[in-house]
């Protein structure tokens, strides 16, 4: 593989580029689910290809092959950099790249059980199992059980000396149940409705217990179609790490994207609130309970790994420190216009994406001193919003509005009655400074996310999210219930 | 059976794999083998900042084993590679229970090629060429002090699949898009966008001017409270309701599982509105068959506001006991058929006229990230953006910050009274819609935001 790469590199030297990175990417992955008592899909796919990254007086161009033969390594050498002049025609080329050392070495997920040796057989028995242990319940319309695995072998190597290899591991396994009447749809997953994806070997797929899980969530489904519809209103609400991921995601995650900042991603996923003028000047995100950082060190995160797709090596950035922000996902490029070194943030779909500043795992840091089930216990009056449904939010990454499958009441500090068609609304900082209460690391979790959707061409990656619960005081909910 | 101007090499790929899968002892096989060549020119703040160019070949190879069905695919097509692949899929194939889902791969049925899936130009398309149309809308841009985010792509990939029980289709298509935003320091921001077969069909200076033109519009845009307001969507924000009900409700396996608000005869808009999947529509991105070989038939979704059809494929159509509708996505596919050319019929009344009746309203140019929150209601949340306008007395009287709105879309087509008589195409959500604009009744924004 580093012969390739090294080729890729030669020949966008000779053709003229002042930089250049080259990346040799094979992919293979397996999935299955079975649904509805019968196997609904079993897959296995293949993927091999470079993608190379010049820069030619200041302007970027990138090209891609699936194609690995000398010929074809010449020919996405050279067409990149063609591309890169060609982006002089509109732009001035002022690119520079904030320095990082030469990176060299090896990266691989621990990995207990090879997901790739494992007979597929025991899946699908085990997605089997679950599955009817769903269906079986009375009430229920369709019933799911799924599993995924992929592997990344991935060879690095940049023109000023990087030379790097890694080997990513991913496994989840989730459950998804519905249960509907004339006019509405109730829907239940687990762990979660984005896949239960870890960092791990086949022995996460193992532990998530689908199928002691899968009739609970069944029952709860059916249950859910005759509750009444949230109520409108503003409520403290304790948000489950089931829904508290994607609050983090949403608006704590992307704001922080230092290209979104500068407008990179404008004309598609948005810009960003969180102004260069906002860095080191006191902006109050959220309140001091509010810690937030991107750590691609996290074990078992999808944002975890060895070097990012620049050769940064991986570490903890700090995005907001007791409530106040503090950093931001960076590039070598962008990071360079903040006069600082990258944070490590640049990852790929794929051997024929572009890398692009992505989220690693963004993680709310759990607090001493209360359980999440102390927080529910000192709740007098208030909301429990777990297990998310829906999800959007504006192109500045301020008005969010989020949908959960399950709403129960809290009344003096108990959980009682279920709602369905539970919404939620509010303002970025407002809502984060509206927290009171981060729980304890009992119930900390690394949350999977398999589909973070951002450039153009399009590319979905796998990032993660560690939180343990938290509450927070004066929230809209209740909206187009 | 195979279109114009396509490679006939593909095909014999196609057959190669699914001959081999009978030699390890399929029951039935088939391959679909995709060549894809796509480039993207991206710009922000009036300069290129990515520029990328990326090519292809795959292979999906749907290995049928009795009532057993496993699917394997690959980037390398070599004949060890294509053997590989054959014994991967047998093996997964073998490893389930027999499945009562599945009856048979589809039969073959004749395809009527469609005029236009190809343009040789937006094949040929070079990085200058793209660059020159990001140089056209920047210098729009420039012409009123703001700044010009946005894209030209290019893209073409030849088709083909082919079958053990006779089915053999290829096909080259072809698809250019140029869009932009555009910002400047006064609060303006505008938005626009073409998609077309041909990408000598895409005027980059003209879609540079209409966003120029939003842009300059929206400086100093105004707060208004949330509530219920008639509105003209464009083009732009339509694109969304065919998306999105194309998504929650006119698939057959969404009405199947009860997903779905979908029945025959049920009124779900007003008598101006009228929703079809076109493949055949010349001014989208046409396409002959879909990913199964099969035909794509014209569907008739909404007739003058009432429920009529829901698109079909193989396994869905044999279940309901009617022909596939050719909207079969690549195997293996949970999510069943869907529909990726949508096309809203035109009304009778000129974009310009659609403001005229509204006493106090809102044009809105476009949605922003929208998302299901109640399926079977259809109900939608999501951001206007990129050009939000209160209208007074007919006419447009002041820019607005954007709002959220939570609408069952269901309601808002009840609601339409008046459709343009021009339309656009556009990017979809798997494929190219074909959109109006619309005046309509009631919509309802339940929250602001600070821009």
């Amino acid at each position: 593989m580093r012969d390739i790469v090294r080729r890729a590199l030669d020949t966008a030297a000779q053709r003229g580029a002042g930089y250049a990175d080259a990346r040799l990417v094979r992919r293979r992955e397996r999935s299955a689910s079975v649904k509805g008592g019968a196997v609904e899909k079993l897959g296995s796919a293949e993927s091999e290809g470079l993608g190379i990254r010049v820069l030619v007086d200041g302007a970027w161009g990138f090209a891609s092959t699936g194609d690995v033969s000398g010929a074809a390594i010449d020919e996405a050498a050279a067409l990149a950099v063609r591309v890169a002049r060609a982006s002089s025609r509109a732009g001035e080329g002022a690119v520079e790249l904030a320095p990082r050392p030469v990176a060299q070495g090896r990266y691989e997920t621990p990995v207990a059980i090879d997901p790739f040796e494992v007979p597929l057989e025991r899946t699908v028995e085990r997605l089997t199992r679950a599955e009817r242990a769903m269906a079986v319940v009375a009430g229920v319309a369709t019933t799911t059980a799924g599993y995924g695995a992929l592997r990344e072998w991935k060879s690095f190597g940049s023109s000023d000396g990087s030379d790097i290899e890694q080997i990513i591991t991913h496994v989840g396994g989730d459950l998804e149940v519905t249960a509907s009447a004339a006019d509405d749809l109730q829907r239940r997953t687990y762990p979660e409705s984005s896949g239960g994806y870890a960092a791990a070997g086949y022995e996460h797929f193992e532990s998530l217990g689908l199928v002691e899980r899968a009739p609970i969530i069944a029952e709860e489904v059916v249950e859910l179609l005759t509750a009444p519809v949230l109520p409108p209103g503003r409520r403290t609400v304790v948000l489950h790490p089931s829904q508290l991921y994607l609050q983090i995601h949403e608006s704590c995650g992307h704001p922080t994207e230092l290209d979104r900042v500068f407008g990179a991603e404008a004309a598609f996923a948005g810009t960003s609130f969180l102004t260069t003028n906002k860095l080191d000047a006191g902006f109050r995100y959220g309140s001091p309970l509010v810690d937030i950082v991107a750590d691609a060190t996290t074990p078992g995160g999808l944002g975890t790994f060895g070097w990012d797709d620049e050769g940064v090596a991986a570490q903890r950035v700090p995005l907001i420190s007791e409530g106040i922000f503090s950093g931001y996902l960076t590039s070598r490029d962008t990071a360079s216009r903040l006069g600082r070194e990258s944070g490590g943030s640049v990852r790929a779909d794929g051997w024929d994406r572009l890398p692009l500043i992505r989220m690693t795992n963004i993680s709310l840091l759990p607090r001493p001193g209360m359980t999440l089930d102390d927080i529910v216990a000192d709740t007098e009056d208030g909301l429990w919003l777990e297990a998310n449904r829906s999800w959007s939010i504006d192109d500045r990454r301020l008005n969010f509005q989020f949908a959960t499958e399950i709403a129960r009441e809290i009344k003096g500090g108990k959980l009682g009655q279920l709602y369905r068609n539970a919404t939620y609304t509010g303002i970025t900082p407002a809502f984060w400074g509206s927290c009171d209460a981060v729980a304890d690391a009992s119930t900390w979790t690394m949350v999977g996310v398999t589909n973070c959707g951002k450039g153009q061409p399009g590319q979905a990656m796998h990032v993660g999210h560690g939180c343990s619960g938290a509450r927070f005081r004066d929230v809209q909910v209740g909206v187009g219930g | 059976m195979s279109g114009p101007g396509n490679d006939p090499t593909m095909l014999e790929i196609a057959d190669r794999s699914v001959a081999m899968a009978l030699d390890a002892d399929a029951s039935q096989a088939e391959a679909v083998v995709i060549r894809s060549a796509e480039s993207l020119t991206r710009f922000a703040n009036n300069e290129i900042h990515q520029n990328v160019a990326a090519s292809d070949i795959s292979i999906s190879l749907r290995f049928i084993d009795g009532r057993r069905v496993a699917v394997a695919s690959s980037n390398r097509i070599d004949e060890r590679a294509l053997l590989d692949l054959a014994s991967t899929a047998g093996e997964m194939a073998r490893l389930q229970p027999e499945s009562e889902a599945f009856t048979s791969l589809p039969t073959p049925a004749p395809i009527t090629f469609v005029e236009g899936a190809w343009s040789q130009a937006t094949a040929a398309a070079d990085p200058e060429l793209r660059a020159d149309a990001a140089a056209a809308v920047i210098g729009a841009a420039k012409g009123i002090g703001a700044q010009a985010f946005g894209l030209c792509s290019t893209s073409s990939e030849e088709v083909a699949v082919a079958s053990s029980l006779g089915v053999t289709a290829t096909e080259p298509r072809a698809r250019a898009q140029v869009l932009t935003v555009m910002t400047d320091d006064e609060g303006g921001t505008g938005y626009s966008e073409r998609v077309a077969v041909d990408i000598t069909d895409l005027d980059a200076a003209a879609i540079g001017s209409e966003a120029a033109e939003r842009t300059a519009a929206m400086r100093d845009p105004i707060e208004l409270a949330a509530g219920d307001y008639p509105v003209v969507l464009d083009g732009f924000a339509v694109v969304d309701i065919a998306d999105m009900l194309g998504y929650v409700g006119f698939s057959a396996l969404a009405v199947e599982e009860g997903r779905s608000f979908f029945e025959p005869g049920r009124r779900v808009g007003s008598d101006l509105v009228t929703l079809v999947d076109d493949s055949a529509e010349r001014s989208g991105t046409p396409a002959s068959f879909d990913y199964e070989g099969m035909p794509k038939r014209r569907v008739q979704l909404i007739e003058n506001g009432v429920c009529r059809e829901v698109v079909h494929d193989a396994q869905t159509a044999a279940r309901a006991g009617v022909e596939s509708t050719g909207h079969g996505l690549p195997a293996p596919n949970p999510w069943g058929p869907f529909p990726v050319h949508l096309s809203f019929a035109a009304g009778t009344t000129s974009s310009d006229e659609l403001i005229g009746p509204i006493d106090r309203g809102l044009l809105v140019t476009r949605f922003h990230y929208t998302n299901v929150v109640h399926p079977k209601q259809a109900v939608i949340t999501g951001m206007t953006r990129d050009g939000l306008f209160l209208i007074e007395g007919g006419k447009v009287v002041a820019p607005v910050r954007n709002l959220r709105f939570t609408q069952s879309y269901l309601d808002a087509l009840s609601g339409v009274e008046a459709v343009s008589s021009e339309r656009r195409a556009l990017e979809g959500f798997l494929g190219t819609a074909v959109v109006p604009a619309m005046r309509i009744a009631s919509f309802s924004f339940t929250g602001a935001t600070e821009h």
